[in-house]
């Protein structure tokens, strides 16, 4: 267990506030329904926080890793929604794929794919990751370290497969590949 | 006349005139008044007039349902028929207010059954409403006539089917922007045949199919319907049939605009929109893509609000409309249309006084590039009557706001959000503060702020020293230390509301707000560095306040992660859910 951790090297794709190889605490934690909050913790990390900033003044770049925080940027979930049913161009179906604990994202293009195991293969082997088999009313079990979720037109993250590939195709916002343990909540439904 | 009542002396001398009055007259005179504020300096007149201002009052604004009771409300009031609630704190609709957090109606309306049974209209906003709540209003109120819910929860279409059921008289029914729980389309069918008095329907929100016979059906029998807004499931075609039916609309806001459509059915939906001759709002267009903007170009010459922020239009799109709007005066448009289509803003729409740009892609990257520094400027060049901006970005300039509000000096209203937290200046890399200096030194009259970008305590002293009448402010992700707020807590003598997230501010910036509470409707601080024995200070301190903290899972007891502060005639809540601290 350890060695494949180690293998994974978690904490290279760790996510933190800083440019890579500087080492800021971590600021972020998942909540359970998988957007990533930096809420400030004490005193002290909001002045290291501040001397961050000024740091990156120096910077014309961007921070790469970039942090989604709760309630940012303050739009309202029901516009949030409304544009969720765009595709994005006339071609392929893109959608980003995040994975717990990974920095960057992906982006694959959903069309490209005719079904669940198609799909599911593609993200297992752009993650390394394994899911283990896909159960109706288990979820995913048998060596499944992660599991796939996605998010629908109303905003929910549902589990990967529960619905019709077809409907998936429409209503699929974004992927987000989550710790087996999180999702176990959503496949015992 | 005769009806001169007790309270008239018969020793009447200039001293007295006042109170030799009829009490009648002075309800009359006062009957007329209509502004709130008015009325509040009618009432400190001296006892008859107070008296006779809560007599002839009919409505009632109310920002914080939790700073009065539905009893002291009804006590001062007696003769109430329209109430206007608003609840949850503003920063709930960004999901930082847990659910179940309160603001329900119920206890209201059973106090409304009673004492104002008379009551005709209810407008609501951020509140808790249930389906049981709705079917309770539906029948204790026989004269009610305009139910408005705007960002509400808590309930369902099944309670939208109690008011078309039960309501008689009604003249508004008007559903926006909210999360209730979409059932079934069937409630439209639930006005009666005989129901003819509808002036207002707003379901835009709403996902369902509705039963698009009956909405006909309705709108036919309706000849007084003047605002209707349709969801997204309703077609053009659909949209035709029911225009033909109501060109009397001033207000319209259209389903879905992106079906195939036939040449006929295209020249009809042209026809249609070019008998609506008195369109002056104009919303909806969910999906539109240029395709068939055009039959829309007949009916736009009136438009004075275009709301285009459910369409994915480009710049192009946008451009070849405007030209067809000369008299707009507020517009809304999705960041879609770039830089390119701001330019045209400029343009064509010499008039304007309000623009709103949202983000398409709030949470995404790279998929477009969004409206810069340059379509900002743009605008200000075209517009010089703008007065309220919202404004989301990716990049921004501090010459750039700074040549805004030079071009446009009476703003009201100044809103920027730069999407990336704590972003400076791009090209100089320095704090945005002289941006926001530049807003507050040249806007005299800039009621309302909202703050973003990387600034220091410097944005705050400009706040502090220049908005002398700025009444709402919202701050994120900003500041150096509690100096910068204890700028603004003594410094905008105006100041109404003040929403922090994100700020290195502390106890002592807390407390150094503790006269100013009281005049103040709420103070919001989120993710900011109180702690308890700072809130619980100033609980102790300022007794008629209302200390709340909302406690969170899984952080240390010690901190106070989110606070809500706000007077209150009422005392402490009686109804807080276990994870609201009153203190």
């Amino acid at each position: 267990m350890e060695k494949y951790e180690s293998e994974l090297n978690l904490k290279a794709t760790e996510l933190r506030l800083g440019l890579p190889g500087s080492d800021e605490p971590e600021k972020s934690s998942c909540t359970s329904n998988g957007v990533r909050s930096n809420k400030r913790s004490s005193p002290e990390t909001s002045e290291e926080e501040s001397v961050n900033k000024i740091d990156h003044e120096q910077d014309s770049a961007r921070q790469p890793a970039k942090v989604q925080v709760v309630g940012w940027p303050p739009v309202r979930s029901y516009r949030k929604n409304v544009l969720a049913a765009h595709e994005n161009g006339d071609g392929g179906k893109y959608v980003k794929v995040s994975m717990a604990g990974a920095a960057y994202l992906r982006k694959i293009d959903l069309k490209v794919y005719k079904n669940y195991p198609e799909l599911l293969m593609a993200l297992e082997k752009m993650f390394k990751c394994s899911f283990g088999e896909y159960s109706e009313r288990e979820g995913y079990i048998n060596g499944s370290e992660y599991a796939p979720t996605y998010e629908d037109k109303d905003g929910d993250w549902m589990l990967v497969g529960d619905v019709p590939w077809d409907m998936f195709m429409c209503c699929c916002k974004r992927l987000r590949i989550v710790k087996g343990s999180e999702a176990k909540g959503l496949g015992c439904l | 006349m005769e009806c001169k009542r007790k309270k008239e002396l018969p020793h009447s001398n200039g001293l007295n005139r006042a109170t030799a009055f009829p009490d009648e007259v002075l309800e009359r005179v006062l009957s007329l008044l209509k502004s709130h504020k008015d009325r509040s300096s009618v009432s400190l007149v001296c006892k008859d007039w107070y008296n006779a201002e809560r007599w002839s009052r009919r409505h009632v604004f109310i920002g914080n349902c939790y700073s009065v009771s539905p009893e002291i409300l009804t006590r001062r009031f007696p003769n109430i028929r329209s109430v206007t609630l608003k609840g949850k704190p503003r920063f709930s609709d960004f999901d930082l207010v847990p659910p179940k957090w309160g603001a329900d109606i119920h206890s209201w309306l059973v106090v409304f059954a009673k004492e104002y049974p008379f009551l005709e209209e209810l407008r609501l906003k951020r509140m808790s409403v249930t389906d049981e709540s709705l079917e309770f209003l539906a029948l204790s109120f026989p004269n009610f006539k305009a139910l408005s819910l705007m960002s509400c929860d808590g309930f369902s279409t099944d309670g939208l089917a109690a008011i078309a059921t039960n309501c008689k008289n009604l003249i508004e029914l008007d559903i926006l922007e909210h999360g209730i729980e979409d059932k079934s389309g069937s409630w439209l069918s639930c006005f009666p045949e005989s129901f003819t008095s509808l002036e207002v329907l707003n379901f835009a929100n709403l996902h369902n199919d509705v039963h698009v016979d009956a909405l006909e059906k309705l709108v036919s029998r309706c000849k007084s319907l003047k605002t209707l807004k349709v969801n997204k499931s309703i077609t053009l075609e659909q949209l035709q049939r029911l225009l033909v039916r109501a060109p009397q609309l001033t207000e319209l806001g259209t389903g879905s605009f992106s079906q195939e459509l036939t040449t006929q059915q295209y020249s009809q939906l042209e026809n249609a929109f070019n008998s609506c001759k008195n369109l002056h709002i104009l919303s909806g267009l969910f999906e539109a893509t240029g395709q068939y903007l055009s039959v829309l170009y007949p009916a736009c010459t009136n438009l004075t609000f275009l709301n285009l922020s459910y369409a994915t239009l480009d710049g192009d799109d946008l451009a070849k409309l405007l030209v067809h709007c000369p008299n707009l005066k507020r517009l809304w448009v999705l960041d879609t249309v770039e830089d390119k289509g701001l330019e045209a803003v400029g343009s064509y729409c010499p008039l304007l006084e309000e623009l709103r740009v949202f983000p398409s892609d709030p949470f995404d990257e790279g998929i477009n590039d969004g409206v810069t520094e340059s379509g900002f400027v743009a605008v200000s060049n075209g517009c010089r009557k703008l007065h309220y901006v919202l404004y989301f970005c990716r990049q921004m300039t501090n010459a750039a706001v700074t040549t805004f509000v030079q071009n446009c000096p009476d703003f009201t209203h100044f809103r920027l959000c730069i999407m990336d937290p704590g972003q400076p200046d791009y090209l100089t890399h320095e704090p945005m503060d002289e941006a926001f200096g530049a807003v507050v030194k040249t806007c005299s009259k800039l009621r309302r702020l909202s703050v973003s970008g990387f600034l220091t305590d410097l944005t705050f002293e400009y706040i502090g020293k220049y908005a002398k009448n700025l009444e709402t402010l919202s701050v994120a992700f900003a500041g150096s230390g509690d100096w910068g707020m204890q700028c603004v807590m003594e410094g905008c003598p105006k100041l109404r509301k003040l929403e922090i997230r994100d700020c290195p501010f502390g106890n002592a910036a807390l407390l150094s707000g503790l006269e100013k509470y009281e005049s103040m409707r709420s103070l919001w601080m989120s993710d900011c560095n109180l702690t308890m024995i700072g809130c619980r200070t100033l609980a102790k301190e300022m007794p008629r306040l209302n200390v709340e903290v909302i406690k969170e899972e899984g952080t240390d007891d010690s901190q106070a992660k989110k606070v809500y502060v706000y007077r209150s005639v009422a005392g402490p809540r009686r109804d807080a859910p276990p994870f609201v601290l009153t203190l």
